[in-house]
């Protein structure tokens, strides 16, 4: 995963330059290599400092190029960043990310099955938005992308309403209008999720601006993915916070991958995504995304820092994405297939659930047994969703539905265009 | 008042009214915006709101959405129509979509300002008229002001509407209405009727046409300078013209239309943006499928050039009271 420099010559005499060349990363392995991630350094667990909150950017500048960790290999929890959670809040991250990945594979399924056009799972990604939703307060809003169910999940939010979405039943709580995912849950802290990369980052910080002017106490969460960095709104976001210094914290999910790309071409020259806060004043913090500890605790730090009115803080989670991009994506098609168990920051669930049985709190029987309860639970949301109907069977929402909402109140030309269609 | 002080003054009143409502673009806050249309609004309600931004049209209409989503009621300005395509993405993908696609969960009450329309000598990147990009997008309203009075009624409308306005305003027309004869001089705003402006809060309703001049002869429809230029082709060629000043491009008011063409029995559409898919072409459609039993000719379109705006070539370019004036006769002999 590193990128090759262009061979560099100084040469004192510049008359006979050689032909240029244009330099495009690549991958270090395709289908059928080895898989390789021994250009990603892995620092120690505990060994990044926590700074105070009122840190001035310029001070924390190495944080953007190393990777704060409390998990280490034995699974204890270690290090200044250690000690954000109690061990039942731990439990319940741990059932949060369970009941994620459940989900996930059951609409997978569903998926194969037809009973919706569409999936993406976040398999692999679970810790991030668990974790993340525990640091915010009730009235801080996210600005989700398609990969954070867990930001609804954690946050309590019915499954079978997301489920009524991904079906487009006559239960969807947007009536169908969306493609299954683009979940919308305002009394959840989940804006409208839209199709359109890297829009809502800048919306974020303009939530967290109206916060500011109203002198509120509420804060915003912009999220974006490695690929989508290389958006202009990633741009417009970043100048936007730093010069009116708006509570939000901006996090990128840095998983690999951006479809069949990898995150080299998003990145470039730059040594990490958080490194780019570097040259908007914005501090810039790289975190173990499979970490559900280490996640938290950076994300308490990173909220509170914006809730006292210090400004933005940029937030990088390292991780892999286990999963196909999507139900429409092959990922053996450009990248080895037991790449993700290569990953070396492991799993998720794995990784937190070694660390709970490790203090006496969970075992591998709870686990279980848990994980069978959730099973349940899901299949429970899923019948319920599907009595409601799914894409092609069952309860549809309305055609006349379909003309409203695009005003608040219906312009002359829609009126005439539902009557055209008869409804 | 000319056109840049109601404009000014409509902003003033809906932020006196409702303190949800905050004003910023590119050099809008303390120098006041480059044609002063925001002067005196940082010092009267204070730098967090009305503000200056980085130079970034994503940004300004991405926070502004994103502050509308929150519950305030932004009013941003883009420094000319011609540099709203950075914004786009936001307008099209993001503010124009928001309530649909999240059935109501989330709004985007915010309107966005832009001066708009050539007859300045401003060439390529200063005198576009960008309406159909705007017209075409579900979940837009698009405003076209014509003189001082609609542009505040319409500006204060705007701002409480509920959903996300695009408000074009006509940069010609800031310090005096403008027929089309660059050769004469130009008459300010307070020697016109239109430059009387009330007080205080007052709206024009969004969607609603007005008749400018009546007429029986032929159907002139028009926004913006347009209007003016309509007129004055009235009255060079002696035809009766009735011109409607469409206000609102979208909701349109498509009944005023359809009553004076089933009257007058003709219509001439006029524009300053290019022709081909501009909404000219969407206004002459409605018409023909309106109107169509009462149509005594075909029904005529002035527009712009399908080039890109010239900057020599200004007058020959700009829709002026000669060309109108044939298409009138046009539709006369048609």
């Amino acid at each position: 995963m590193i990128i090759r420099s262009p061979a560099f010559q100084d040469r004192s005499c510049m008359s006979d330059p050689a032909p240029l060349s244009l330099h495009v990363p690549a991958p270090s392995v395709r289908p059928g290599d080895r898989p390789d991630f021994s250009g990603v350094h892995i620092p120690r667990a505990g060994t990044v400092p926590r700074p105070p909150v009122d840190v001035a950017p310029e001070e924390i500048r190495d944080h953007a190029y190393t990777i704060i960790r409390v998990l280490n290999r034995d699974a204890e929890a270690v290090g200044p960043w250690a000690g954000s959670l109690s061990d039942e809040e731990a439990l319940q991250g741990l059932r949060d990310m369970m009941k994620v990945r459940v989900f996930d594979a059951r609409m997978l399924m569903a998926q194969r099955q037809g009973k919706t056009s569409f999936y993406m799972q976040c398999l692999g990604e679970e810790a991030i938005a668990c974790a993340f939703q525990k640091a915010l307060a009730p009235g801080d809003m996210n600005f989700p992308t398609y990969r954070q169910q867990g930001l609804l999940i954690a946050g309590g939010y019915p499954l079978v309403d997301m489920m009524n979405q991904i079906f487009s039943n006559d239960a969807d709580p947007l009536h169908g209008r969306q493609l299954p995912i683009m979940y919308s849950a305002r009394s959840h802290g989940f804006f409208s999720i839209s199709g359109n990369l890297g829009t809502q980052y800048v919306q974020a910080v303009g939530w967290a601006m109206a916060s500011a002017i109203k002198g509120d106490t509420k804060i915003a969460a912009g999220w974006i993915g490695d690929g989508s960095t290389a958006e202009s709104d990633f741009h417009a976001a970043l100048v936007f916070a730093s010069t009116y210094k708006a509570p939000v914290v901006l996090n990128i999910v840095n998983n690999q991958w951006a479809i069949s790309t990898f995150q080299g071409i998003a990145r470039g020259g730059a040594g990490t995504f958080a490194a780019r806060g570097h040259g908007f004043g914005i501090p810039a913090l790289r975190v173990d995304g499979n970490d559900y500890l280490a996640v938290h605790a950076v994300a308490k730090w990173a909220a509170e820092r914006a809730r006292r009115n210090l400004g933005p803080t940029l937030v990088e989670y390292v991780t892999y994405r286990v999963a196909a991009h999507s139900t429409s994506d092959d990922p053996s098609a450009y990248r080895p297939k037991t790449e993700s168990d290569a990953w070396p920051l492991g799993d998720p669930i794995e990784r937190l659930k070694n660390h709970l049985v490790a203090r006496g709190v969970w075992s591998d029987a709870r686990h279980a047994q848990y994980n069978a309860e959730v099973e349940a639970e899901v299949l429970a949301a899923q019948r319920e969703a599907e009595g409601h109907g799914t894409l092609h069977s069952g309860g549809k929402p309305s055609v006349r539905d379909m003309f409203e909402g695009v005003y608040r109140d219906m312009p002359p030309h829609l009126v005439r265009q539902r009557r055209q269609a008869g409804v | 008042m000319t056109m840049i002080e109601a404009i000014r003054d409509a902003m003033a009143v809906a932020m006196t009214r409702d303190p949800n409502v905050v004003v910023f673009g590119e050099d809008v806050g303390y120098f006041g915006g480059v044609f002063r249309c925001t002067q005196g609004l940082q010092q009267k309600f204070g730098a967090s709101r009305c503000f200056d931004t980085p130079i970034n049209e994503s940004g300004i209409v991405g926070t502004a959405i994103g502050m509308a989503a929150y519950g305030l009621r932004p009013c941003v300005e883009i420094q000319f129509a011609d540099y709203v395509y950075p914004a786009y993405d936001q307008i099209v993908s993001e503010a124009a979509r928001l309530r649909y696609r999240s059935n109501g969960d989330f709004t985007a009450p915010l309107t966005i300002r832009m001066p708009t329309g050539g007859g300045i000598f401003g060439g390529q990147t200063h005198s576009q008229s960008p309406e159909a990009l705007f017209t075409h997008v579900a979940g837009l309203k698009t405003v076209v002001p014509s003189n001082p009075h609609d542009a505040k009624g319409l500006l204060i409308a705007a701002i409480e509407d509920d959903d996300p306005i695009i408000f074009l305003e006509p940069k010609r027309l800031y310090n005096g209405p403008f027929d089309g004869y660059h050769d004469r001089p130009v008459t300010p705003w307070s020697k016109h009727p239109l430059g009387e402006v009330p007080e205080g809060h007052f709206t024009v309703p969004l969607g609603q046409a007005v008749v400018r001049r009546p007429g029986t002869a032929v159907t002139v429809l028009a926004y913006g300078t347009m209007v003016h230029v309509a007129i004055a082709a009235a009255e060079a060629t002696g035809i009766d013209a009735e011109v409607i000043d469409l206000r609102t491009l979208l909701p349109l008011d498509l009944d005023t239309i359809a009553a004076s063409v089933t009257r007058t029995g003709r219509c001439v559409v006029v524009h300053e943006a290019t022709l081909t898919s501009g909404f000219g072409a969407e206004l002459a459609a409605l018409v023909q499928e309106t109107c169509f039993y009462s149509l005594e000719a075909p029904v005529g379109r002035v527009a712009g050039w399908d080039t890109p705006y010239p900057h020599a070539q200004e007058w020959d370019y700009f829709p002026g009271p000669a060309r109108v004036g044939e298409a009138l006769q046009a539709a006369m002999a048609g």
